[in-house]
């Protein structure tokens, strides 16, 4: 009887499919409020209970009450609706900064990966000069330039933050280029574009989307400083940062609540979006 | 050498052995989960012995050798005895353990360039563990375990960084700076894996010449079978974190009694060309694969029901020792099958 | 009849940093010729530093040659760089396997997706086809469904290697190369793909070019083999001759330094590749 008789039936040998996404709790908790934060700002007038800009001379800088659950302002506005509709203008600037930036930053850090030699040197020192440029002090400058408002700020930043996410991706790119199944795909006769795009980028989405994360923290905070000393959203829109300053006659007469509300709204977007930008990055590179 | 559970260790008059492994269990956690690597090991060792494990991926043979040197990751929970020269390593003290990892033991690594700071000179490396002697001693030590190891031009290479060493050569700096100390037992886990085998041969000539100049056990995991052969004089086959033969080196590749390892060595490609190589169906597995019974059960081809219910004990058979139950009535039909095959 | 492959005084050098500032050649493949026939499969035997991977890589169109010619079906290869339309052509003729499975796969594709893509690339079919194709493949290969829809991170070293075959197979190709393609692989599962390579290429039809350093796993897949020594051939011919009755000196070092019974590790006599 020789050692090939009687195999046995096949075992179920394979390994079991390990889950992808072991529950990280924090960081689900930190996403539950990124995204009840968003749904906020979409749904403002339909949970706001007054409108924004509604002045009630006779109920300036009220506390807390039935009628206003987090007071009122200087002018008799509704706290907690101008907080609501606040989140609009307050997360729509980081959304553009982020957006704009992350695809910038990925574009050439995947094309300076990807072709290399004097290319990828060129994009590196163009991206040296960027760095320099702190984001905040660009902003303020090309408020300067161009007038006060939303879009002067959001191309500053867009263009500052840049550098900070094409260093990150482009590292990432970098290790990821040297794997063999990069070049299987060269021999497998696929172009440039689907080699780079669907397989290099792919490979680091979970490392792109974490950066855009972090960039939308950083970014509202940035916007917000710029609103609080003028130079970003003009009144009499509600806007977090606008709110905080506006507030500030109040809070030194004891009435706290305006900018209580909006400066307390701005940290926990801010760290919401930051815990979540972390643990995502964090994620990404235990896969390696 | 046999793999009984220790009886001796007691305080009579029994001389205790270099190594004492007895029913050693290791746990890890990896992802979130305490998984089982190791499941009852038992294993010993004279001076100047030299034992071969030998085991594919998962057997948990690397985790074993670690676990004498008490290298396994922090919170591993461990049970079992571990003892050396009748101490048991897992109560030693940081002092006396860093003292038996210095002076005690030597450990050379599949990949030397993991293992060696590559900002110092290998003659700093090479120096590590003999500190406590002058300067200059530590230099003529140096070069003469590199002459030992059959590397020329020693002062050149001393001032040398690793990277301008090739792997086979810094790998014997490796062993030359494992066995420098003065260790009694020297763990090394698949030190020439990663090299061509013209290099392995000569590696393994130069490590065989040390061992016997200093009268130096060794432990010896490896995949390849013939290799541990050749430079041991025990082998002990694992599978599943668990030993499933032990038996002397020289007549294990005709007279082997486990199915595995019969297994084994069939599957291993062979001098004369035949029409298909005998291949053991599915995959190697880790101990926390493995079910009630008979690790092995899920891939023997004379597996029965009392195979599946209950693990087999080791127990000796001539000169070996194997956890089979079919041991004794497999013992002429594996024969045949490996003379065939 | 004309053979499959051949290969005319293929050399490859390339310029690294010597000493003093100077650059140096290094010479990894040197004037190396050979053919396969249709059907046959050719060993390529050497330790490191013996240029056989660099052959390998050179063949595949990976890289280019300094000077030389490869012919596949009686065409021979342009020089790189290859237009589009000329990569895909040759993707269909000659594919490889690597060494190592764990990152020669894509590890955010699916088996299905990696296989799928290849069939859209090279061949116009519909889903359906696609479909029942990728079952073939992974049949060929040993796998199946439960297979399918796994990522690489979820599949022993094996069934790696197995898709990565099945993958290299989707492109039709005639030629294979098989880089070190069971090194990496545990012992009883390296018998079960040397199996597998042998059925295929009876099944098939399919040519080998078989790269390894291990010559039992050379004796098993090769008809003829060539043994490699610093980028030249020191020698050639049917593998049970070669590995039988060598003539080289460095063929005999080669034989004597491999482990097996009765076997003692030697200090070696003529300086390996390595050191």
């Amino acid at each position: 009887m020789a050692l090939t008789a009687r195999l046995p039936r096949a075992p179920a040998l394979l390994r079991a499919e390990e889950p992808l996404v072991k529950a990280d709790m924090v960081a689900v908790a930190a996403g539950c409020i990124c995204i009840a934060l968003l749904t906020v700002a979409i749904f403002a007038p339909l949970i706001a209970p007054y409108q924004p800009d509604t002045i009630n001379a006779a109920a300036i800088n009220q506390g807390p009450s039935a009628a206003h659950l987090l007071g009122t302002d200087s002018l008799g506005r509704d706290v907690l609706s101008r907080a609501l509709y606040g989140a609009r203008l307050s997360l729509l600037g980081p959304a553009l900064v982020t957006i704009l930036s992350t695809t910038f930053g990925t574009a050439i850090a995947i094309a300076g990966t990807w072709v290399g030699g004097a290319f990828d040197r060129l994009a590196a020192r163009f991206m040296d000069i960027l760095f320099a440029f702190p984001g905040l002090l660009f902003a303020v400058l090309a408020v300067v330039a161009f007038g006060a408002g939303l879009i002067a700020p959001v191309i500053a930043l867009s263009v500052a933050y840049t550098p900070y996410i094409a260093r990150v991706i482009r590292a990432a790119a970098v290790h990821e280029r040297q794997l063999p199944y990069l070049e299987t795909c060269q021999l497998l006769g696929y172009s440039s574009w689907r080699t780079a795009v669907y397989h290099l980028v792919r490979n680091v989405r979970l490392l792109i989307v974490a950066q855009a994360t972090l960039a939308f923290g950083y970014s509202l905070l940035d916007l917000a400083g710029l609103s609080f000393i003028g130079l970003g959203v003009q009144p009499p829109s509600a806007e977090w940062g606008l709110m905080v300053s506006e507030g500030d006659s109040a809070l030194l007469n004891g009435y706290p609540y305006e900018s209580l509300a909006a400066g307390a709204a701005i940290v926990i977007t801010v760290v919401a979006f930051n815990v979540l930008g972390e643990r995502l990055t964090a994620r990404s590179q235990s896969r390696q | 050498m046999n793999t009984q559970a220790p009886s001796r260790l007691n305080g009579n008059a029994a001389e205790p052995r270099l190594l004492d492994l007895g029913g050693l269990r290791v746990e890890l956690k990896t992802g979130g989960r305490w998984r089982t690597v190791v499941q009852g090991v038992s294993l010993n060792l004279e001076a100047a012995q030299a034992v071969g494990i030998v085991g594919e991926s998962g057997s948990g043979k690397s985790v074993t050798a670690r676990s004498i040197a008490r290298l396994l990751p922090r919170g591993a929970r461990v049970s079992g005895d571990v003892r050396f020269d009748g101490e048991p390593v897992w109560a030693m003290n940081r002092a006396r353990l860093r003292r038996f990892r210095a002076r005690d033991l030597g450990i050379v690594y599949q990949d030397p360039r993991a293992h060696v700071n590559e900002m110092h000179p290998i003659g700093d490396f090479l120096t590590e563990g003999i500190r406590d002697h002058s300067p200059r001693e530590r230099r003529e030590l140096a070069v003469a375990a590199l002459g030992a190891t059959g590397i020329p031009d020693a002062d050149r290479r001393l001032r040398q960084y690793p990277h301008q060493l090739s792997g086979g050569l810094l790998q014997r700096v490796m062993i030359a700076a494992a066995i420098l100390p003065g260790p009694r037992l020297l763990l090394a886990d698949e030190p020439t894996t990663a090299l061509d085998v013209t290099t392995q041969s000569e590696v393994m000539a130069i490590l065989a010449e040390q061992r016997h100049a200093r009268q130096l056990a060794m432990i010896f995991i490896t995949h390849d079978l013939d290799l541990a052969a050749a430079v041991t004089d025990t082998i002990a086959v694992m599978y599943a974190g668990t030993i499933v033969e032990t038996g002397p080196s020289a007549t294990m590749h005709e007279a082997a009694l486990h199915p595995y390892t019969a297994g084994l060595l069939a599957a291993r490609p062979r001098p004369a060309r035949v029409a298909s190589l005998y291949t053991i169906p599915g995959r190697p597995i880790a101990a926390y694969e493995s079910g009630p019974g008979c690790v092995f059960a899920s891939r023997c081809a004379y597996v029965q029901q009392r195979c599946l219910q209950a693990r087999p004990e080791p127990r000796p058979l001539g000169d070996h020792v194997v956890s089979c139950y079919r041991a004794e009535e497999l013992q002429g039909t594996l024969q045949q099958a490996l003379e065939r095959a | 009849m004309p053979a499959l492959l051949e290969v005319e005084n293929l050399r490859k050098v390339y310029r690294v940093p010597g000493g003093k500032g100077r650059n140096a050649d290094l010479v990894a493949v040197d004037q190396l010729s050979f053919q396969v026939p249709a059907g046959g499969s050719l060993a390529i035997v050497g330790e490191s530093g013996s240029g056989k991977t660099t052959t390998a890589r050179l063949i595949a169109g990976l890289e280019s040659p300094t000077s030389g010619m490869i012919r596949v079906d009686g065409e021979a290869r342009k020089p790189l760089p290859w237009a589009r339309g000329e990569r895909a052509r040759y993707a269909r003729q000659v594919q490889m396997v690597y060494q190592d499975p764990f990152t020669s796969l894509d590890p955010s594709q699916t088996i299905q997706a990696c296989l799928d893509e290849v069939l859209r690339c090279h061949f116009s079919q519909d889903t359906d086809a696609r479909g029942s194709r990728i079952s073939q493949l992974l049949g060929q290969c040993g796998l199946d469904d439960r297979h399918r829809h796994r990522r690489p991170r979820s599949l022993s070293g094996g069934e790696r290697q197995r898709a990565a075959i099945a993958r290299a197979l989707a492109a039709g190709p005639q030629v294979l190369i098989l880089d070190e393609a069971v090194s990496s692989l545990d012992v009883s599962i390296q018998a079960q793909i040397l199996n597998l390579l042998a059925s295929l290429r009876s099944a098939l039809g399919l040519t080998y070019l078989f790269i390894s350093h291990d010559l039992g796993v050379v004796r098993q897949v090769s008809d003829e083999c060539i043994v490699m020594y610093r980028g030249a051939a020191v020698e050639s011919g049917g593998t049970q001759n070669v590995l039988g009755a060598p003539k080289a000196d460095y063929t005999r070092q080669l034989l004597d330094a491999i482990p097996r019974p009765g076997w003692a590790p030697r200090r070696q006599a003529v300086h390996p590749a390595s050191l």
